[in-house]
């Protein structure tokens, strides 16, 4: 780790995955709130 | 990170093993011991606060779910208070400014005796006005909530004992502030010691937001409660109770995200990701925590649709440095767990250390943040406030937030932080009660902060009492989900009861031996800091304005509109 | 300062989605007209009674104007008045209420119609009632000991039958 160096050359593609995952369930939760704030009167 | 410190500091590269005594070569920076003694002074009130806190959580879900009634004439509003005041207000203080004090003192140098006295007069004013508080409490003198809403009147000296909470918070953060200074002046041209500028962007955002509530309880509350004027105008005081209000959620979140970006990266053997970024995204949270107080009064009458959308705007800019720590925390698990042999996408995340409770603990915190993050956004998206406002689907999105990725993050912090002061350790068997302490926590917040959502999209509202609304065929389905709240918080309180169990064995039981105060450093080739960030005097400007911004004109508004104020009511 | 390319491509994405989102309640808001409450009118609180429309609460039905039936709906600590609503499924509400002492909430579970009432202030929402059934409206907002007893109910029954639902 010491030598670590950062670059865009890391590894980070899990991490990708997880952010753009969390981006999903929140785009996911909105959407059916928002749904149903349209149905209600 | 180049330090005063660091430059004596010798810490061994990889992670230490638990349980072992540490040798000599291992030497570790420790706080100050007469710091740590005022440190610890702050977890005593906290974590007793947490204990008689979670009774009165305990026996309202009880109340909710209607085969309960409260003895000896105790009222459902009363504990309530309770609930929120310790909790919400205490609790949530007392450990930040215990933790900012050890931090500072840890990263930027033992306190000078000035600093270390201001420290102490701050502890015993917050000290004095939480007795004071908690007395008109009890004496059912000051059932208002932790949000104490005109025009119900408690008690002036509820309010005064709230004061001195926030002016003795103000003394104890311009302790933190002058020990910082003084390394600045110290150490002229280099980036100061990230865990103490955290603190200290914590501090000045504390200041600006908590101004608000001052001005609403010196010149509104007090005379008002006093009997010195008749009248008062209940839309400015909650104008300026939010104006507080929202910036108060993010004075709990940032020193859980002190531990995340600093800590965390350390204990689990990694480096901090990115000094600069971290920096940056508290830069980001100092400007747009309070601009923003306005999305919790959407659906209120006398502001304007106009700036209230324009607060919904701010509020949108400040989930972005959320979204960059939550990047943050991820790659510096990947890059650990990857250095620790993990294959593939995702075989990193088996590699991290699960079976530590100061991990452990916090990360299912950071996990809880993601749904309590998504239900913030819709909470906040103007119209749709209107399906979820004031129902308990509000009460399960901040025990989301608040009251577990915060709070277990501050738990996770104490299981390290309590025997690093009080020179014991964690033992193993502590260690996996912490983590059962941690488990519980999220079982029993799944099942309570599930009930409540749901049971507030169908409309079951928050901070009442158990009933049947005249039978309504509604509030028969509500009540199903408050069973299930009761559920939940019966396993939350047995969790309360093990972590006490654990604080105090780390107070006064556990062996004699040196916890390590964890403070990663950055990767070598990490990058470098730019002067900007810590130039305070760029960014308070950018706040004064965006404040001016988003309040003049519904300040203005509000006063130039509004009718005559109201008398005080004692309605409990 | 370094940016992994990740966290950029994470940045554009999740700002993109706040500002989608944004974009979508804004032109709800400001184009359909899909706003919260935002009134301005204001009332002497202790006088709610004798003042119009206040001095008659109820279910009004109007002519001429943009909507069919009005309800002004007076709270206080601890009821609300009236105890009852009913007004026909389809129709255009225009929802008026207000408070003669402390701050009180006007919740109809199950809808939208959800605002604060705070003393000196009217508050109003317009929508049409399209769905029939029997909502409960509570107070959400704490207001004092018979807080969780204060209650009403809107009754949205079909056009042709006006008995009950």
């Amino acid at each position: 780790m010491a030598n670590h160096k950062k670059t865009s050359d890391d590894n980070l593609k899990g991490t990708l995955y997880a952010t753009f995952g969390i981006g999903i369930i929140i785009i996911v939760i909105w959407a059916l709130c928002f749904n149903l704030f349209i149905d209600r009167f | 990170m180049t330090t005063a410190v660091t430059n004596k500091e010798i810490i061994k590269e990889k992670q230490l093993p638990k349980g072992k005594n540490l040798t000599t070569k291992d030497r570790l920076i420790k706080v100050d011991r007469k710091d740590a003694k005022l440190a610890l002074a702050h977890m005593y009130v906290a974590f007793t606060a947490l204990l008689v806190g979670g009774l009165a959580g305990l026996l309202q879900v009880f109340v909710r779910s209607g085969a309960f009634q409260l003895p000896f004439g105790i009222g459902y509003y009363q504990i309530l208070t309770v609930h929120g005041v310790l909790l919400g207000l205490i609790l949530t203080t007392y450990f930040i400014m215990g933790f900012q004090l050890a931090a500072v003192s840890r990263t930027a140098g033992a306190l000078s005796n000035t600093q270390r006295k201001l420290g102490w007069i701050g502890f015993w004013l917050m000290t004095i006005g939480t007795v004071a508080a908690a007395t008109m409490v009890l004496l059912n003198e000051a059932s208002v909530l932790y949000t104490f809403y005109a025009p119900l009147q408690a008690h002036w000296i509820f309010y005064a004992g709230l004061a001195l909470v926030v002016v003795g918070s103000w003394i104890e953060g311009l302790s933190q502030i002058m020990r910082y200074v003084q390394w600045r002046k110290e150490n002229k041209g280099q980036t100061s010691p990230l865990l103490a500028f955290m603190a200290v962007v914590n501090n000045l955002m504390w200041f600006v937001a908590s101004l608000g509530v001052a001005i609403e309880v010196l010149f509104q509350l007090l005379p008002w409660s006093l009997g010195l004027v008749e009248r008062i105008d209940v839309l400015l005081s909650r104008t300026l109770f939010w104006y507080f209000g929202h910036a108060l959620v993010y004075f709990w979140l940032l020193p859980a995200y002190m531990v995340w970006y600093v800590v965390i990266p350390k204990v689990i053997g990694g480096k901090l990701f990115s000094d600069a970024l971290a920096r940056l995204s508290f830069m980001l949270f100092l400007l747009f925590s309070i601009p923003v107080g306005v999305h919790h009064q959407l659906t209120e009458p006398g502001i304007d649709g106009f700036w209230k959308f324009l607060q919904v705007v701010l509020t949108f800019f400040v989930i972005v440095p959320s979204l960059m720590t939550a990047f943050s925390m991820f790659a510096t698990f990947e890059l650990r767990g990857r250095e620790l042999g993990g294959k593939g996408v995702l075989g990193w995340f088996r590699q991290l250390p699960w079976k530590d409770s100061r991990f452990l603990v916090p990360f299912i915190g950071m996990v809880a943040f993601i749904p309590g993050g998504a239900g913030g956004i819709v909470n906040a998206s103007y119209q749709m406030n209107q399906l979820i406002h004031n129902t308990i689907w509000v009460t399960g999105h901040f025990h989301l937030t608040i009251a577990t990725a915060v709070v277990l993050t501050y738990f996770g912090a104490a299981f390290w932080l309590i025997p690093h002061l009080t020179g014991r350790t964690l033992t193993s068997r502590m260690n996996s009660l912490a983590n059962t302490a941690g488990i519980l926590w999220a079982v029993g917040m799944f099942i309570m902060s599930g009930a409540m959502h749901i049971a507030g999209l169908l409309g079951a509202p928050r901070r009442s009492e158990y009933s049947t609304y005249g039978g309504s065929e509604q509030a028969a389905e509500w009540i199903s989900y408050q069973f299930a709240q009761a559920i939940g918080g019966t396993i939350l309180f047995i969790s309360i009861l093990v972590i006490i169990g654990v604080v105090v064995n780390l107070l006064w039981f556990a062996p004699k031996g040196e916890e390590e105060f964890p403070v990663a450093e950055v990767a070598e080739g990490g990058g470098s800091t730019p002067a900007i960030l810590e130039n305070f005097k760029v960014w308070g400007v950018i706040l004064v304005a965006l404040i001016l911004i988003a309040y003049t004109f519904p300040i203005f508004d509000i006063l130039s509109n509004s009718p005559a104020g109201s008398t005080g009511f004692k309605l409990w | 300062m370094h940016i992994h390319k990740y966290e950029k491509w994470w940045l554009v994405f999740g700002t993109s989605t706040l500002i989608i989102f944004l974009i979508i309640i804004g032109v709800s808001a400001f184009h359909a007209g899909a706003h919260p409450n935002n009134s301005k009118w204001t009332i002497d609180y202790e006088k709610v009674d004798e003042i119009a429309p206040f001095d008659n609460p109820g279910v009004h039905k109007v002519e001429g104007k943009d909507w069919d039936y009005e309800v002004v709906l007076v709270a206080s600590a601890f009821s609300y008045t009236p105890m009852e609503i009913e007004v026909p499924v389809g129709s255009k509400v225009r929802f008026v209420a207000t408070t003669k002492d402390v701050i009180h909430g006007f919740e109809v579970a199950g809808t939208n119609i959800n605002m604060m009432l705070e003393p000196g202030y009217v508050s109003e929402l317009v929508t049409t009632v399209d769905k029939a059934g029997e909502f409960t409206i509570v107070c959400n907002e704490y207001c004092g000991i018979g807080h969780a007893m204060m209650y009403s109910t809107l009754k949205v029954v079909d056009a042709d039958d006006n008995s009950s639902h």
